[in-house]
């Protein structure tokens, strides 16, 4: 044990012997094994150096003869998430994309890796959570163009609206002013009657003509539309690009022809369906 | 700088500073470490230390062992940290990780308890129920067990080596393992099962991390209580430099009456004590101290309170016919008042008193209200953000929300979500089609489940874009278990 800390003027401790003005500096003396623990230290400190990457260089650094390095752990760590995946993304590939719903492991992995994959490939459109905007629809309502059902998602995702895939989803609304089809004058009333009927209030029988001469074939006699066409309902509440006077009008006299690229080839089998089931959980899956 | 103080005293001469700065006069600024060889000793306290002593090992060795039923799908050990789990059972009370605080508050009581403690008594943790005490006691009763006491160690160390004293040495250290493998051992019985565990370790069929914990744990007993000893609490232990703050003036402490026994000097039989103070300077008080100290220098850093001095020193006070008590277990304010011959006050109620014991009452007011008020089910519901509200088709609004259910109890139940505060409001879960005035769910056991929730209210429910409503989780009975206020949020 060693003796008192010598904070008083006696005489028990010893001082280091300097002394300057009358002010001796004491010597209340550490424990030895102390010291040698800072020893052990040090040799600790210069065997890791060896061994571990420590000294750096102009272009390059001492790696260490262990040959460790972070970033090779952070490749194993990714490529060893890659191949804990792949056993489900194999699954995936291998079965439809109802089996893949009914498969609760394959349901959950498809829903948390398609959020990610939606926010890769897709949110750059239809905005995160897959919500929409004017022009780009939102998945998450209960409103399809082509379909909800997770086969119509899968098949759009696959080849796209208007795209330039051979089996894209095709259809066209004409440009009724620009085409000479309807006159100005005509085409105001069936923007009025498209009004009237999302309304649910009466229409003119002039205006219900029209409409059936020109737009039934697609939107359907009772204005519900047709998704073998992707022909929008226009008795609900939702638009795409707005259900105001002018922008039907701006809508049926230019037209819209809104296009969704096709995504094989870009994205791999088993990334579209798991897009398919993310995106048939958004809420408004069919 | 000439304002050199008057009575400074000048010490070291002229020439030894002209030394110094030659570098000739070199003091070792390290010192080499001091064997301590503590006598054993007879008395009150050492009995009190010994009774303590035993109590603690036998609750730190037993309680793993203690069994508890809590039914089929738990453990049936009354402590036990399950870190796979994960969760530590303590008898009625289960621990889930994100409930820590638990044993957060444990630890706060711990230290107010240990705060007040030291304010009353000074360092009683120290001296008879730290960990590191409690085993340093008990390999010193070993020690002396195989080597004999103080004089004969001392004997004993200074031989060259014979086979006697190799025979002792291997005897000692032998038993020190012994003892430090059955505290490692001990030591993981609280983290697993502690028949298995035990019956694994001895058959070898423990895993890797068990043997490694085990070895850890057997080692540092085995240098912290066998070789590093005081070492322990003079350099390494926080404890020492900061409990001063919450000791003052009438904090009991372990002291030297140095008004009583100065001026100390040997005594002979028949010798008269006039005009000398009671200390015959026996070094009783030094040779049995387990820090190796001379309590009669005063308050000191090395002091841990165990007060064996106090016991050594009334056993020579008796047998010179002195009073007792010449070291004493007092406080320094009435050593002062004993010395100027006033009388003693024990003043136990004092501001810093008051304040550590209002603050263990509060902290373990709280404690008791949060663990009595603790639920089987938790729910916790998390509005989504992206997309904050979907317009459906018919002008209806949908929210989604992430909700988050916790059963605590060892089987499945099933519950039913419902929404009240909106009207007309319809269910649905993530993937599924239909619509719903409730949910229900089957509940698995000891997990947090998530469910995705949607909630749709009709057209004209939000006038104010927003909407208060409750998340109800109901039992199969309908009793309510659990309700969760969030909103409902929908354009302006």
């Amino acid at each position: 044990m060693a003796k008192l800390p010598n904070t008083s003027n006696d005489d028990t401790v010893g001082t280091t012997g300097h002394e300057w003005d009358g002010i001796r500096e004491l010597n209340n003396p550490l424990p030895k094994w102390w010291l040698y623990v800072f020893y052990a230290c040090i040799v600790f400190a210069v065997v890791w150096s060896v061994l571990y990457p420590s000294v750096p260089g102009l272009r390059s650094y001492f790696g260490g003869t262990l040959g460790y390095s972070q970033r090779d752990e952070v490749a194993a760590n990714l490529q060893q998430a890659a191949d804990s995946q792949a056993v489900y993304r194999t699954k995936i590939r291998e079965t439809s994309v109802e089996q893949v719903k009914a498969d609760s492991d394959l349901y959950q992995f498809s829903v948390s890796g398609g959020r990610v994959l939606f926010a890769e490939n897709c949110a750059g459109c239809h905005q995160s959570g897959g919500i929409g905007t004017r022009g780009y629809p939102s998945l998450a309502d209960d409103d399809w163009l082509w379909g909800g059902s997770l086969a119509d998602i899968e098949r759009t995702i696959r080849f796209g609206v208007r795209g330039a895939h051979d089996e894209t989803r095709q259809s066209q609304m004409p440009r009724f002013l620009a085409d000479g089809i309807l006159p100005q004058k005509d085409i105001e009333t069936v923007a009025d009657y498209v009004v009237a009927v999302s309304e649910s209030k009466p229409v003119n029988p002039h205006a219900a003509t029209l409409y059936k001469d020109n737009c039934a074939v697609c939107h359907g006699d009772n204005a519900k539309g047709n998704r073998e066409l992707g022909a929008p309902n226009l008795t609900d509440k939702i638009w795409l690009y707005g259900g105001d006077r002018n922008t039907l009008i701006r809508t049926i006299a230019q037209s819209r022809n809104g296009v969704m690229p096709s995504w094989t080839g870009r994205l791999d089998d088993a990334t579209i369906k798991m897009l398919a089931v993310y995106v048939h959980s958004l809420g408004g899956g069919e | 700088m000439n304002a050199m103080p008057p009575d400074a005293p000048a010490k070291a001469t002229p020439v030894a500073r002209d030394e110094a700065l030659l570098g000739v006069f070199a003091p070792s600024l390290y010192a080499d470490h001091v064997k301590v060889y503590p006598r054993a000793v007879r008395g009150p306290f050492r009995q009190v230390k010994w009774a303590i002593l035993t109590l603690c090992l036998a609750f730190y060795y037993l309680l793993p062992w203690l069994r508890w039923d809590r039914g089929p799908n738990a453990p049936n050990q009354a402590l036990l940290v399950d870190m796979a789990g994960p969760r530590a059972y303590l008898f009625n009370l289960e621990i889930w990780p994100q409930e820590v605080y638990y044993i957060t508050g444990l630890l706060i009581l711990g230290a107010i308890a240990l705060f007040l403690a030291t304010a009353l008594y000074g360092r009683v943790w120290c001296g008879y129920t730290c960990p590191q005490t409690v085993w340093t006691d008990l390999f010193m009763a070993v020690e002396r067990w195989t080597e004999g006491d103080r004089n004969a160690r001392i004997k004993r160390d200074a031989q060259p080596m014979s086979a006697d004293k190799l025979l002792r040495k291997t005897a000692k250290h032998t038993l020190w393992l012994v003892v430090s493998a059955a505290t490692g051992g001990a030591w993981i019985m609280y983290f697993q099962d502690a028949p298995t565990v035990t019956r694994e370790i001895v058959t070898g069929g423990a895993s890797m991390a068990t043997y490694f914990f085990f070895g850890l744990f057997t080692l540092t007993t085995y240098v912290l209580a066998g070789w590093a000893r005081e070492q322990v609490c003079t350099y390494m232990c926080p404890w020492p430099r900061f409990q001063a703050a919450m000791q003052d003036e009438h904090s009991l402490v372990v002291t030297y009456q140095g008004w009583r026994g100065e001026t100390r000097g040997k005594h002979k039989a028949g010798e008269t004590w006039e005009g000398r103070g009671d200390c015959i300077d026996c070094q009783a008080c030094v040779h049995v101290c387990p820090t190796g100290i001379d309590i009669r220098n005063g308050q000191q850093l090395e002091c841990i309170g165990c007060a064996l001095c106090i016991d050594a020193c009334d056993d020579m006070m008796r047998k010179v016919d002195r009073p007792e008590r010449l070291i004493d277990f007092v406080s320094l304010d009435n050593l002062q008042r004993r010395a100027k011959g006033q009388p003693t006050v024990q003043k136990l109620v004092r501001l810093r008193t008051i304040i550590y014991a209002s603050l263990l009452l509060v902290v373990g007011a709280i404690m008791l209200y949060v663990l009595t008020n603790r639920a089987d089910f938790v729910m916790a519901v998390q509005q989504d953000r992206a997309p904050l509200y979907v317009a459906l088709s018919d002008g209806s609004i949908r929210n989604g929300y992430t909700v988050k259910v916790t059963n605590k109890t060892h089987g499945p139940v099933d519950l039913r979500l419902t929404v009240e505060g909106v009207k007309d409001a319809r269910l649905f879960q993530a993937g599924e089609t239909g619509r719903h005035t409730g949910l229900d769910f089957s509940v698995p056991s000891d997990v947090v489940t998530s469910y995705h929730v949607f909630v749709t209210a009709p057209r004209g429910q939000l006038p104010r874009g927003q909407q208060q409503f409750d998340f109800v989780l109901r039992d199969a009975a309908g009793r309510e278990v659990i309700r969760i206020r969030t909103q409902l949020s929908g354009p302006a």
